[in-house]
């Protein structure tokens, strides 16, 4: 038996996002979010996109990049704090921003991967969060509904890729990519250079490959992966 | 009125209640700085909402590797035992309750421990990030503040104002005036400032305080 080889154009595996395609993005912050594909995504242009990330990077980095190109009608995130143009686009009406609780964010995401429809929590209980959530009260105690976050496209950066898609990703980059993985139609990996099939011991896989579908090799890479001086 | 220094030694007071074995998370600002006293050779694992336990020290942007950061965005180290996992499995240490004591900030908190840190209605709304389940699932949730807001108002209330993290979720409150504790009974001033008075205390303090019956500790 031999497996798939995923390895994919940039330009063909981005454009399969439609306009008015929900896209969910790996990182927190620099680390983990997949700034070569959002390049292309910038480059091809789509349009009225529903983002759904942790945050939005910073002014002038990765989601911005989207956000000053008019492309994007929706951002799903837990954080916008760093970046002052998305605080700005929000507050002025030129997108919409839902917030979610960080960890419920990641939930939301991690059973819509597993297949599950929802969960109760008493997270956000008594506060603006749970306005409008149907309340379930199990074993006496009650909970808020939250639904799975599915997506149309996940995109993902990684540390190290097989040519089948099994993935691994380093530090405090993992951080949503492994969930987003698992929660889309269609999930886009990008990684520095891909190893042969093999070059990935079974064990040390974090994102197993079925849930990947294409994998691409970045071009050049960008200094925007560096670190950030302030 | 307030010394010089009286916001380390508000920083050197919270740093106190990190004891040996705990797993704690530092909310970003001045949280994070309770950290300088900390002493470097205690055995506690400090948890960070991107993916680590065990965040080792901070480092210059020389030597930082561009993937290992904290929550805050500062660029962070390893120390022997750190581990790093999805944000998933990082929610599920804070709301299966394995965190022993987070220190937040706060715009305001009231003195039945509700605690509203996360936004200003039309002037500051930026996402509560993982505030809410933080101040919800802590075994110990303490506040670290200015005991006045810039302008000399009080930041403990008898009711928060804006709209709220989590209720009735702060068990200790630091400030660089005194330390109160949340009880049944109400909220107990516990420890006062060298130098200040219950008076200077309860001046800019809107919460009714529980006073003790001795002397007050002094930090």
């Amino acid at each position: 038996m031999a497996m798939l080889d995923k390895t994919t154009v940039m330009a063909e595996a981005i454009a399969q996002i439609p306009d008015g395609a929900t896209v969910m993005l790996g990182g927190f912050g620099v680390p983990g979010t997949p700034f070569s594909l959002i390049k292309e995504l910038v480059r091809q242009g789509q349009k009225d996109l529903t983002l759904i990330k942790n945050d939005a990077n910073e002014t002038g980095m990765g989601v911005d990049w989207l956000l000053q190109n008019g492309q994007v009608r929706k951002l799903v995130v837990s954080h916008i704090g760093l970046n002052a143009n998305a605080v700005r686009m929000m507050n002025e009406g030129e997108i919409e921003v839902e917030f979610v609780p960080q960890g419920i964010l990641a939930e939301r995401i991690r059973v819509a991967g597993a297949g599950v429809m929802g969960f109760v929590t008493d997270i956000g209980m008594g506060t603006l969060m749970a306005k409008g959530k149907p309340e379930i009260t199990v074993n006496g105690v009650t909970g808020i509904l939250e639904t799975a976050l599915k997506a149309d496209f996940a995109l993902v950066h990684a540390s190290q890729a097989d040519t089948f898609g099994n993935l691994r990703f380093t530090a405090s980059a993992r951080n949503f990519n492994p969930l987003i993985s698992m929660a889309a139609r269609k999930t886009i990996a990008e990684v520095k250079s891909v190893t042969p099939l093999g070059g990935l011991a079974p064990d040390d896989v974090h994102t197993p490959g079925p849930f990947v579908d294409h994998v691409v090799v970045i071009p050049e890479l960008l200094e925007v992966y560096g670190v950030v001086e302030r | 009125m307030v010394s010089l220094n009286a916001r380390e030694r508000m920083l050197r007071r919270a740093a106190a209640d990190i004891v040996a074995g705990m797993t704690v998370n530092l909310g970003i600002g001045l949280p994070t700085k309770v950290l300088r006293y900390v002493p470097a050779n205690l055995p506690v694992c400090l948890h960070s909402e991107n993916g680590i336990a065990g965040v080792g020290a901070p480092v210059a942007n020389s030597d930082a590797d561009p993937d290992l950061i904290d929550a805050g965005g500062a660029y962070v180290s390893t120390i022997p035992g750190t581990s790093f996992f999805d944000s998933a499995v990082s929610f599920a240490i804070v709301r299966g309750g394995r965190l022993d004591l987070t220190m937040l900030g706060a715009f305001e908190v009231a003195g039945n421990g509700d605690l509203a840190n996360w936004i200003i209605p039309g002037k500051f709304s930026p996402g509560a990030g993982g505030a809410i389940e933080l101040a919800q699932k802590a075994r110990k949730v303490a506040v670290i503040t200015t005991h006045t807001d810039k302008n000399g108002r009080p930041k403990i209330l008898s009711q928060c104002r804006l709209p709220l993290t989590a209720s009735g979720c702060v068990h200790r409150i630091f400030t660089d005036m005194a330390v109160c504790d949340v009880t049944p009974e109400g909220l107990r001033l516990t420890e006062i400032a060298e130098g200040l008075s219950v008076a200077d205390v309860l001046n800019v303090t809107e919460a009714d305080l529980v006073l003790p019956e001795g002397p007050l500790p002094t930090f």
